[in-house]
């Protein structure tokens, strides 16, 4: 970061290879951004500690992937100058990972989702045409196969305990279904990763993410929600009004110390 | 520095009456002290002594439960993604300092619930530094700077205490605790030297607002410190608040020089015959006040723990009901 | 932990119902060490008590392996009986390597 730079919002690439690092890695970011706040108020101190482990690891792979979305974009900007001051626009995490942390379930419910979606990810990027993002998938894959691990256990463990922590599953397992759709729509970003050899379209990934989840979903005797109707965009940087108050807080330092080295 | 707190209960009525054979038994327990041995977890040892340890060390892991709470306030709002990453961390190594605690007082037959329920019903302390309010960002690098400093101060010595499984939890916790004080020290110098005038501003102030209750740390002065002379003679405590006040005292005013802040106290000057700092009265009526429950941020921190707790109860309870189920299951088959 | 002769009292009072067990954790810094006991903490089944070990004990790489049992399940030698078990070792002395002196020549034997 230079001194004195305008603190004014930065214009990103419309590139599609920009656009589709974003979209990883601002759904990495904000994840671990939510997960954050778990910090001092989880139900058991041992929880606590494993729920940091993910934002940490969530964390490095955002700065890893927008530091990598910067190079490529060749405008100069680094991993914080993406991160802290871009419109709200131009951030491309699926609305999903915005949401609030709600209740113990949704939140392993949704570690869980997006831990099984990013390990399928990861997996395939590792073969990259992208040497560097495939390096990064080669770490990252390792994170998430151990967040998807733990996050599948507590599924269970919460569907399959209680008959408050079932019902309250079942409830988080509802609200979730209705940002699911939005993984695995397909658009042209997708068919430029895809035909580049960037990396997968995330339509591609919906078959195997749906026979990993259901499974799980029935040892958590959990029954699958409808299809929904409803489709967020966080992808096309359309997001719901939580991402106000995200950006309010995750940007506020810089804005307010124009210039300032931390 | 946790040991404050012990120091700021009441006197403990010791068993006036005591057989023949305990005597001898504590005879040869003080001697056990004495020559520099270890007690571990199913030794003999007096009930005050097993008592004693108890408080102090749930105080302890309480303290760095609740000392979460200032500096996860400003997780979200970390200025660059580095040091987002270094808070959460930092933090997150107090939640396992805590655990490590738990389980070292675990070993003397009390239980993580009872101690839990110590501290939210107010019957147990936590260092009252955490009472006080984090209010910049610049907060977490003093934070880092004076208070782990004053920690690791009190921490380094704990590593010898008598009781082996306090001891070792110590080793583990001084090994991590020299990232947090350097972290912290690094995040202020980057702002002080190469940050804006508004930066320093913002470091002056935290500075401001941190140095006396920093001191105040390291508990009353010995000549009013209730616990402290049997603390001491049992091992668990080695060296007296004043002495380990003085220390930090001088470290930091050297501290302070290399980061060009200035210290809130007129009369901190270096004392050639004494070899020491000079430093100004510190406002022991502003530490009652906030160890007995009026500092600026008690009830939100409490709140705060016990919110946690009862909100994870259905959590709680699920997993064991899904364990137990598990067990059957496997019984069955 | 229990000891041979004595049970391990539950401390609370009110059984383990409500609380979730204890386990004793053991990691294996390096391939060829041994497993060192680091501590303990509370888990629900095996399962979730691997996964807290790690996440709570190998945060700076200090592990290859894991260990863990439940604190109730280990036994231990009573204090008590130290120097029964544990005296009759002291003189002899001509176990140990330094008992016996060698010519400097063959020091490294």
């Amino acid at each position: 970061m230079k001194p004195g730079l305008d603190m004014q919002s930065i214009r990103v690439s419309s590139d599609p290879a920009v656009q589709y690092l974003l979209r990883l890695g601002d759904t990495c970011l904000i994840l671990a951004q939510r997960l954050g706040e778990w910090c001092g108020h989880a139900p058991v101190l041992e929880e606590d500690i494993a729920l940091t482990n993910m934002a940490l690891d969530l964390l490095g792979q955002a700065r890893a992937v927008l530091t990598r979305a910067g190079e490529i974009e060749t405008r100069g900007h680094d991993e914080d100058q993406l991160a802290f001051l871009r419109d709200e626009r131009d951030y491309l995490n699926l609305t999903l990972v915005e949401l609030p942390n709600g209740d113990f379930a949704f939140t392993v419910l949704r570690n869980f989702a997006m831990a099984s979606l990013l390990r399928l990810l990861w997996e395939q990027l590792a073969a990259s045409s992208d040497t560097e993002l495939g390096a990064i998938a080669g770490k990252a894959v390792k994170e998430a196969r151990y967040h998807r691990q733990h996050a599948a256990d507590w599924v269970v463990r919460l569907g399959d305990g209680t008959e408050e922590s079932a019902r309250r599953m079942q409830d988080a397992l509802h609200r979730l279904w209705l940002y699911v759709p939005e993984f695995f729509e397909a658009d042209a970003v997708d068919e430029y990763a895809a035909s580049s050899g960037l990396g997968p379209r995330w339509a591609d990934l919906r078959d195997a993410w749906l026979a990993e989840t259901t499974a799980v979903f029935d040892k958590a005797k959990l029954q699958l929600p409808p299809e929904p109707k409803f489709r967020s965009e966080g992808k096309r940087g359309r997001h719901s009004e939580h991402m106000g108050y995200i950006l309010a807080d995750l940007q506020y330092l810089q804005r307010a110390y124009p210039g300032g080295v931390w | 520095m946790y040991t404050q707190a012990m120091d700021t209960g009441p006197k403990e009525e010791r068993k006036a009456v005591r057989s023949v054979e305990e005597a001898e038994r504590e005879r040869r327990f003080d001697t056990r002290i004495d020559a520099g041995e270890f007690i571990e977890a199913k030794d003999w040892m007096p009930e005050h002594y097993r008592k004693t340890l108890v408080r102090q060390i749930s105080q302890h892991a309480h303290s760095e439960i609740v000392g979460m709470l200032p500096e996860g306030n400003w997780i979200s709002r970390a200025p660059t993604l580095k040091r987002k990453a270094i808070l959460l961390a930092k933090v997150q190594d107090e939640a396992g300092h805590g655990l490590y605690l738990y389980a070292a007082a675990e070993t003397l037959g009390t239980s993580r619930d009872q101690m839990l329920d110590a501290l939210h019903t107010g019957k147990a302390k936590y260092s009252s530094i955490f009472n006080y309010p984090s209010l910049t960002w610049a907060d977490m690098g003093v934070i880092g700077w004076l208070v782990d400093g004053a920690a690791i101060m009190n921490q380094v010595p704990l590593t010898r205490c008598s009781y082996a499984p306090y001891a070792r939890a110590m080793v583990r916790v001084c090994r991590e605790e020299s990232f947090h004080q350097r972290q912290g020290f690094e995040a202020l110098l980057t702002m002080m030297t190469k940050g804006t005038e508004a930066q320093r501003a913002m470091v002056q102030d935290a500075v401001n607002r941190w140095w006396w209750p920093s001191l105040m740390m390291f508990g009353p002065p010995d000549s009013e410190s209730t616990h402290s002379e049997q603390s001491m003679r049992w091992g668990i405590k080695r060296i007296g608040n004043d002495e380990l006040r003085q220390k930090f005292v001088d470290a930091a005013a050297e501290q302070a020089k290399v980061l060009g802040v200035s210290l809130p106290d007129p009369e901190l000057k270096w004392n050639e015959a004494r070899q020491h700092h000079d430093f100004g009265a510190i406002d022991w009526s502003e530490f009652w006040r906030v160890v007995g429950g009026d500092g600026p941020c008690n009830r939100e921190r409490l709140a705060a723990r016990v919110k946690a707790w009862e909100e994870g109860a259905w959590v709680r309870e699920a997993a064991l009901a899904h364990a137990r189920k598990a067990v059957l299951k496997e019984n069955a088959a | 932990m229990s000891s041979t002769l004595t049970p391990n009292p539950s401390p609370s009072g009110r059984g383990e119902q409500s609380e979730w067990p204890l386990w004793e954790v053991f990691v294996r810094s390096k391939a060829g060490l041994d497993h060192k006991h680091c501590g303990s903490l509370h888990a629900t089944d095996p399962t979730m008590a691997i996964q807290l070990a790690r996440d709570v004990y190998t945060r700076r790489q200090e592990g290859t392996s894991i260990w863990v049992v439940r604190s109730d399940q280990i036994v231990a030698s009573d204090p008590g009986e130290k120097a029964m078990y544990f005296d009759p070792m002291e003189d002899k002395i001509y176990r140990h390597p330094t008992f016996y002196e060698l010519p400097k020549s063959v020091e490294h034997i």
